[in-house]
Formats: structure tokens, C-alpha cells, sequence
């Protein structure tokens, strides 16, 4: 039984944590609402209920997953780069840009709005890459930074030359249909974004597990010193896990554009490279991981939006119950003395170590 | 005699799972000094670390003085009376010696500024009080290690410290350096002062203990008087089994220089000469062996060699062919490997497994990937082997590296180097920290290669290690050769020791020696 726990213990300790967010949830509500029990039901049922908000769940899914990988790239190499947002963010205006300028048959239109997006991504990553490699700029300082250049040169690029004037709102030209990632679930918006993330997701786990490139990456990141010492080159490792960072983002970002709105439409920055961080803190930078863990937030963020439409809970509330659960799956160190006696005791048990 | 310090049934286990310390008990009475010996990973290090309170103990109690304490912190361990010197010295380099005796304990001016000319006044006295002279207004980095251990240890009896433990004092210091570390040590026994000595040298514990406790595999084996022991059964009581003492035999043929080093020069980064004009070969079929305390140089003249630092002139080749320039991949594909002297800086990465640590300079070579696909079938067969052949302690060769002990980890090093087939080995400090059996191992591999033809450069401040290993000595110091010894039949560690130190350098054509 011991051995169960230790074996399975991340996966236990993240049910616990769940189920004490929930609990502090539960508390929380109870404090603002008028009606806590519809509340919590549309906060934690709410995303299952309808086949929208259930599709809802996959829709938001898939630019997480993309940016979940991004950012587990880089810090499975200990670049804590941040810029998943930035990246997401410019792809997508430069792939919109790309898209409504463009015409040719959809089989080639598709791949290659897809692979501008990523590539605008890539070449906006890799500045943080190669101020980091050759002169150690501080890759979290200069992502973080681009992100806000990112997001106004790309609102500049969309309202003042790809501005939709007809269309009565801050977006940018429709993309041609030919530029549509299809919708494949009648009378929901899921499209071939999600399978396209979970497909990006294999590619990238065997990408770091299986070929000497993602060797180097996580030899990097497990002691830089001794990846320079055993002759890999480290400059060009840190810059080439940030450009793929990018193009994962911009990659991501492209394809919610195409699958959904059809048409560049973020006046605000939509926080999916945010949420990218959250999730591979929380799928320990593994690629297969960071699948269940996108769609775990993406629930979360699904039952906030419910809880906002249907309840009196107000919106910082949500925010705040969202945060507290993130942080207790976050926190490392949570239950670890209990493991620890697990491991003493089983040490004693087992003889010598 | 009372006991000052007694500790019962110690059991840590650490939070990997490695039991450290199994249901341990030492007793050490006062006024003594009293030695723990034992290979690396036997848990004595652990031990002194529960008792000067930075580590806690699952279970068991510590008496100290006869009453039962709780040392929670180095903080609690300090107010009762327990100093600690550790391997690693724990000073500030840019503060002064002053400074740093009183770090923690400032005497004020105006209630907030440091009154130096307390500090000084301070350590003066204690220096006078204990017969330890130290310069009080100099900078720690400037001082030779033997000083600024000095310095440690007068800040912990400045602390009031009446037992003070020592780990593996002597493995930074030259002969002459631990002779005064000796006296100084005698000297406190004979002020009242208790002291808890850790070594793997046995020639030092029988020349300075009392009481010598002996552990192994997280137990204490024994504990009796150092009289009573020679340095051979203490061996064998640490390691469970006989071993020898052998001077290693001196090889018959020497070929051709297989690495040569020429007027090499390195200037760092603070404009000081760290190497200067420094010359020699290693042929094929010798142990050229480098002698010098740590810090002359050696660290940089190994990083050059090996292309991990560029030199600010000279030359070094590999037979005839310049590697200055050359990516450390570039020279390791040339032929020469590299047991670093920080194992856990450079030689693995602790969060990875065994294998990944295995491939780290063939991983891109045929049989171990294709194109870009990582062969991990082969990888694990290959890892499986050399776990077998240098008969490495783990788990299994998917266990992350730092769950080994010291001396496995070490021969993961080794392995890895050895197995790489090169011309040249490149060996920095092999042996520093690691246990007796592991040690008489890589001993054991460096003579096998250079009896195979192969040139091995060896570098070390144990100096009975150069001695047993070497064809050839140079020293160093200062950056540059005082000394080469052709001859090693009749040299000693005394002989080595002035021109370790500074204090005597051979003249030679040019005042530059070379070898």
C-alpha cells in the first residue's frame, strides 16, 4: 500500500490539493453568495451541463496545451522564458496578416498560415534567446518585456492596417474561408485546433525523450556546466529551445484564430501563454502531462466563466477561488513531510538503502 | 574523565530514501580528540552534521555534558558550546579576517556601523589566547587555506566553542601546513578543548587521536583507543574487507609525447597571472603526475587543456595537433578525456539517470542514435556494462545519480571517461572525497591505461596519491613549475612540500623549469 503511495504520490497529492480548493471554494462561496448551492454547482458541474460549455472546455484547451509545451520546452532547459504570450500573441497577427493578403486551395492555404503563425513566433522568441546566449540577458526579463511590445505592435499592425472597418468593432479582415480550420463536432466551435495540440504534444514528448537534440535540451537544463563540459554546444541550445517556444506558441495562438473567430479579434491579450506557464508547472514540464493538466484549467476557467454568467458571485471571487486551487497544486513542498515518513518508513522495512 | 558528548541511537534517513545514519551511538570524552574515519557515504559527515544541528535525526537523543539537548539549528549548537569547521570553508572572501570572526556577533559603533577597530582588538586577543596568529586586516581570499582555516577555527572558539569538529581538515593542506594544523590541534587539548576529527587519511588519525570511532554503511563498527589500532586494521575495518598498500610498479617502456603543453599563459578576468609560461609533455605510456595546494593554477591550466577556457598565449597539442581553439567535443573526439576535479559541477548532473549521464559524449555516435533518434535499448545495454565493469553501487542504471554515494558517483565519473577509449587522460583530483575501496579502484584503472600506452596527466594535492601513482612530478605554484622530479624513488611528501609552498623553487635555464 506504502509503495502505492509513494509510486503514485504526485497524482495523490494533486487530488488532495484539488479537493481542499474545493473545500476553500465551497467556504468562499458560501461567503458572497446568496445562493451557494446553485453557485457551486455552476462553478464545478457548470462546464459538464450544456454540450456548448462542455465543448467550451475543448475549445480553450488546445492554445493551452500549445503553450504548455512551449514553456515546458524551455524549462526543461532552465530558460525561464515567459514569452509564450507574446509569441501566441504576435503569430497570430502576423499569420491574420498573412492569411487575408493571401488566396490559393485550402490544402495549402491551411499549413501555411499555420506555419507563418509559428514562425512569427519563433523569430519574436528568439530575441530573448539570443540576448540570453550571447550576452546572459536575463531571458526572464526580456520575455516578460517583449510580451507588452508584442501586444502593441500587434493591436498597431491590426487596427491600423488589417482594420475591418465594416465589421463595427476593433477586429481585423475575415480570414478567406480557405484559411478556416474546420469545425468538425456539428453545432459546436471544436476544431482541428484540439487534435492538432495533441498531436504537437506526442511529437514533443518524443522530441525530448527520444532524440539527441532533446537530450541536449534537458542535459542543459539538468547542469549547464556539464552539458559544456561534455561538449554540447550550449549556445546553441538556449536559443534553439526558445525559438521553439515560439514557434509552439505562435503555432497555438494561429490556430484558435483560424478555428474559431476567423478573424484577428484580441483587443486585450487572451492570457493563454499565462495559463501556458501554470500548466507546465503543474504537468512537471512533461509534454504528456501538460494534456491533462491544459484541460484541468481549462475546466477551471470554463466554471468561472459559468459561475460569472448564472450566480451572484462576482467576477475578483472567481479569480481568487481559481488562484487558490492553482497555488495548493502548484506548491511542491505541500505533503511532503507525509511522503517523507513513507519513505522512512519503508526505508526501515526495506534494510539498508 | 567525563563524556562531553554522547549520542544514541541515531537514525536519519534522508528525504531519497538513502538511510544515512542507522541506530548510531558515539561517546566522546572530554578533553580528547577523537577521530571518525570511514569510507565516503558511511554517514560521518551526516553525523557531525545532526549534531552541529543542520541536519535533524529521525530519532535517537545527544547528551551533551551529561544532559539531553535539542540542537535545532547551528544557531542552538553555537550557544551550547559546539563549533564546526567544515571541508568546504565557510567564509567571506572579500571581508577581513576581522570581519569575519565577528560576522554574526558585530561589536556596534553608534549602535549601527561595524567598529573595526573592535574587531581587530577582538581578534587579537583570541588569536593571542589560543597562540594561533592570524592577520587580522587582510582580506580571506588572500590568504593561503591553511590561514583561513586558522581563521575558522578561531571564530568558532571565539564563539566559546568547547567541542569543535573538524571535517576533513587536512584534505586542502600540504604536509607541512597539516603539521601546524597538528599542534595547533594538541595545543587545544591541552587548553581543555575537545575536538571531533574526520579523515580518511589514517596516517593522520594515528598520529592525532585518542579515540578513533570507525563507521561503515551508516553504522559505527567501532569505537576503541588509537593506540590499540594500526593504520592497516583501521583500513580494514572501514572497509569490511583486506586491501593493499602497494606502491603502484613503474612501467617499463615510455613512447613518444602524446600531449604537450608549451609556454602556456592564462590571465583572468581580475588581470591577475594565473599561469605563467607554462611548459611540459606527457608521453604515452607515463603518469605525469602535477603536485601543488589547490589554487596555484591547476584549475585553469586543466580547463584550458580541455577547451573549456581559452588561454591567454601558448600552445597545447595533442600528438603534434594544436587543440587551442578547438570545442571541447572537437578534443575529446581527438582522443583526450577528462575526469574533472568538481565531480558535481561538471562531472554529472545529479537529477539525471545513470545512462543519461553515461552518453553525455557519445550520445550522437552510431550504436547509441541513428540520425536523431536516441537508441535507448543500446544506451541501457551499454549503461548495464559499465555499472557491471566498474562495479558501480545503484539501483538500477535508470536511477537519478543522486541517490550514490560519493565514491559511485565518482566512479560514474570514471567509467564514463575511461570507457571513451582515449589517448590522453586528463585526471584532476580523482580520488578527492571518495572512500578507500573506490579509491584504490581508479588508482588501479589509471595504471591499467598507462600500462596500455596511454599518457595520463594526473593532478592532485594528496600528495601520497601523486607519489604512489606517479612516473614523473612536477610542482606547481604560483601559476608557474618550481620543481620536477625524474626521479621517484627517493622523493617523499617532506621533499614536495617547500616547493608546494613557495618557500624553495629549482633554477633552471632562463628561470623558467619545464618538463
Amino acid at each position: 500500500m506504502e509503495k502505492f503511495l509513494l509510486k503514485y504520490f504526485t497524482l495523490i497529492r494533486v487530488i488532495i490539493a484539488i479537493i481542499i480548493g474545493i473545500v476553500i471554494s465551497v467556504f468562499l462561496i458560501y461567503l458572497v453568495s446568496e445562493e451557494p448551492a446553485f453557485s457551486l454547482r455552476s462553478f464545478l458541474l457548470g462546464p459538464f451541463l450544456t454540450r456548448s460549455r462542455l465543448a467550451h472546455v475543448f475549445e480553450t484547451a488546445s492554445p493551452i496545451i500549445f503553450c504548455g509545451l512551449a514553456i515546458a520546452v524551455a524549462f526543461q532547459a532552465k530558460q525561464f522564458n515567459v514569452g509564450a504570450e507574446g509569441s501566441l500573441y504576435l503569430g497570430a497577427v502576423v499569420a491574420t496578416a498573412f492569411g487575408v493578403s493571401t488566396n490559393m486551395p485550402a490544402f495549402i492555404h491551411i499549413p501555411l498560415v499555420l506555419l507563418v503563425g509559428g514562425l512569427a513566433g519563433a523569430a519574436w522568441s528568439f530575441i530573448p534567446g539570443i540576448l540570453k546566449a550571447r550576452w546572459n540577458a536575463s531571458e526572464l526579463v526580456s520575455s516578460l518585456m517583449l510580451n507588452y511590445v508584442a501586444f502593441f505592435l500587434g493591436l498597431y499592425l491590426i487596427n491600423f492596417h488589417f482594420r475591418d472597418k465594416e465589421a463595427g468593432f476593433l477586429v481585423s479582415y475575415q480570414l478567406p474561408e480557405t484559411a478556416w480550420l474546420p469545425q468538425f463536432i456539428p453545432d459546436t466551435r471544436i476544431h482541428y485546433g484540439i487534435i492538432l495540440a495533441i498531436v504537437a504534444a506526442v511529437l514533443v514528448y518524443y522530441f525530448m525523450y527520444h532524440t539527441t537534440t532533446g537530450y541536449e535540451i534537458r542535459c542543459t537544463g539538468f547542469n549547464e556546466r556539464f552539458a559544456r563540459f561534455g561538449g554540447i554546444n550550449v549556445f546553441k541550445v538556449i536559443i534553439l529551445c526558445q525559438v521553439i517556444l515560439g514557434f509552439l506558441s505562435g503555432f497555438g495562438g494561429t490556430t484558435e484564430i483560424m478555428g474559431i473567430h476567423r478573424r484577428f479579434v484580441w483587443q486585450s491579450s487572451p492570457g493563454y501563454g499565462w495559463d501556458g506557464v501554470i500548466v507546465a508547472i503543474i504537468g512537471r514540464n512533461h509534454p504528456l502531462l501538460i494534456i491533462p493538466a491544459a484541460f484541468f484549467l481549462s475546466y477551471m476557467r470554463v466554471g468561472g466563466r459559468v459561475l460569472n454568467l448564472m450566480s451572484d458571485v462576482p467576477a475578483e471571487m472567481i479569480t481568487v477561488i481559481q488562484s487558490i486551487i492553482i497555488l495548493l497544486i502548484t506548491a511542491e513542498a505541500f505533503l511532503s513531510q507525509w511522503k517523507y515518513r513513507i519513505t522512512l518508513r519503508q526505508a526501515e522495512l526495506g534494510g539498508a538503502a | 574523565m567525563g563524556l562531553i558528548l554522547e549520542a544514541k541511537h541515531i537514525l536519519k534517513v534522508y528525504e531519497n530514501g538513502v538511510v544515512a545514519n542507522r541506530d548510531v551511538g558515539i561517546q566522546v570524552e572530554e578533553n580528547t580528540i577523537h577521530a571518525v574515519v570511514g569510507e565516503n557515504g558511511a554517514g560521518k559527515t551526516t553525523l557531525m552534521k545532526i549534531i552541529f544541528g543542520i541536519e535533524q535525526a529521525q530519532e535517537g537523543e545527544i547528551l551533551f555534558k551529561g544532559e539531553k539537548v535539542q540542537i535545532r539549528s547551528p544557531h542552538d549548537a553555537i550557544q551550547i558550546g559546539i563549533g564546526m569547521v567544515h571541508q568546504h570553508l565557510m567564509l567571506a572572501p572579500d571581508l577581513t579576517v576581522a570581519e569575519n570572526m565577528v560576522l554574526g556577533n558585530e561589536p556596534l559603533r553608534a549602535r549601527l556601523f561595524l567598529d573595526n577597530d573592535k574587531a581587530g582588538q577582538i581578534t587579537r586577543r583570541v588569536s593571542e589566547e589560543y597562540g594561533l596568529p592570524v592577520p587580522a586586516d587582510k582580506k580571506t581570499k588572500d590568504l593561503p587555506i591553511g590561514v583561513r582555516q586558522r581563521v575558522e577555527i578561531l571564530k568558532a572558539l571565539f564563539r566559546n566553542a568547547e567541542l569543535l569538529i573538524l571535517d576533513e581538515p587536512t584534505s586542502v593542506l600540504t604536509p607541512q601546513e597539516t603539521e601546524v594544523l597538528f599542534k595547533t590541534l594538541k595545543n587545544l587539548k591541552g587548553q581543555g578543548k575537545t575536538i571531533i576529527f574526520i579523515s580518511h587519511k589514517l596516517q593522520e588519525v594515528k598520529q592525532i587521536a585518542d579515540r578513533v570511532t570507525i563507521m561503515r554503511d551508516a553504522r559505527v563498527i567501532d569505537t576503541r583507543d588509537a593506540g590499540e589500532l594500526s593504520e592497516h586494521d583501521i583500513a580494514e575495518l572501514m572497509v569490511g574487507r583486506e586491501i593493499s598498500f602497494e606502491r603502484i610498479a613503474e612501467p617499463t617502456s615510455l613512447g613518444p609525447p602524446m600531449l604537450t603543453v608549451r609556454d602556456l599563459s592564462y590571465v583572468n578576468d581580475e588581470a591577475i597571472l594565473v599561469l605563467n609560461r607554462f611548459s611540459f609533455d606527457v608521453r604515452a605510456g607515463e603518469i605525469l603526475g602535477l603536485a601543488g595546494v589547490v589554487g596555484n593554477g591547476q584549475t585553469e591550466l586543466v580547463r584550458i587543456i580541455t577547451g573549456l577556457l581559452e588561454p591567454s598565449e601558448g600552445e597545447v597539442a595533442l600528438r603534434g595537433e594544436t587543440l587551442i581553439g578547438l570545442s571541447p567535443r572537437a578534443i575529446r573526439e581527438k582522443g583526450l578525456c577528462h575526469i574533472p576535479e568538481d565531480r558535481m559541477d561538471d562531472g554529472v548532473a545529479e537529477e539525471a539517470t545513470l545512462e543519461e549521464n553515461f552518453i553525455l559524449d557519445r550520445y550522437y555516435k552510431p550504436g547509441f542514435s541513428k540520425g536523431m533518434r536516441l537508441l535507448w535499448k543500446n544506451i541501457s545495454q551499454h549503461s548495464r556494462e559499465l555499472v557491471e565493469k566498474f562495479n558501480i553501487l545503484a539501483q538500477s542504471t535508470k536511477t537519478p545519480v543522486s541517490a550514490l554515494s560519493g565514491g559511485n558517483i565518482q566512479k560514474v565519473v570514471v567509467a564514463r571517461e575511461l570507457s571513451a577509449d582515449p589517448e590522453v587522460i586528463i585526471a584532476a583530483h580523482p580520488t578527492r572525497g571518495i572512500d578507500v575501496g573506490s579509491e584504490e579502484m581508479v588508482h588501479r584503472l589509471l595504471k591499467e591505461a598507462r600500462d596500455r600506452g596511454k599518457a595520463v596527466f594526473l593532478v592532485s594535492a594528496d600528495l601520497d596519491e601523486i607519489l604512489k601513482l606517479s612516473t614523473r612530478v612536477i610542482v606547481i605554484y604560483n601559476g608557474e613549475i618550481v620543481a620536477h622530479f625524474q626521479d621517484m624513488s627517493e622523493i617523499t611528501a617532506e621533499d614536495l612540500g617547500p616547493y608546494m609552498l613557495g618557500v624553495q623553487r629549482e633554477e633552471a635555464v632562463n628561470g623558467k623549469v619545464s618538463a
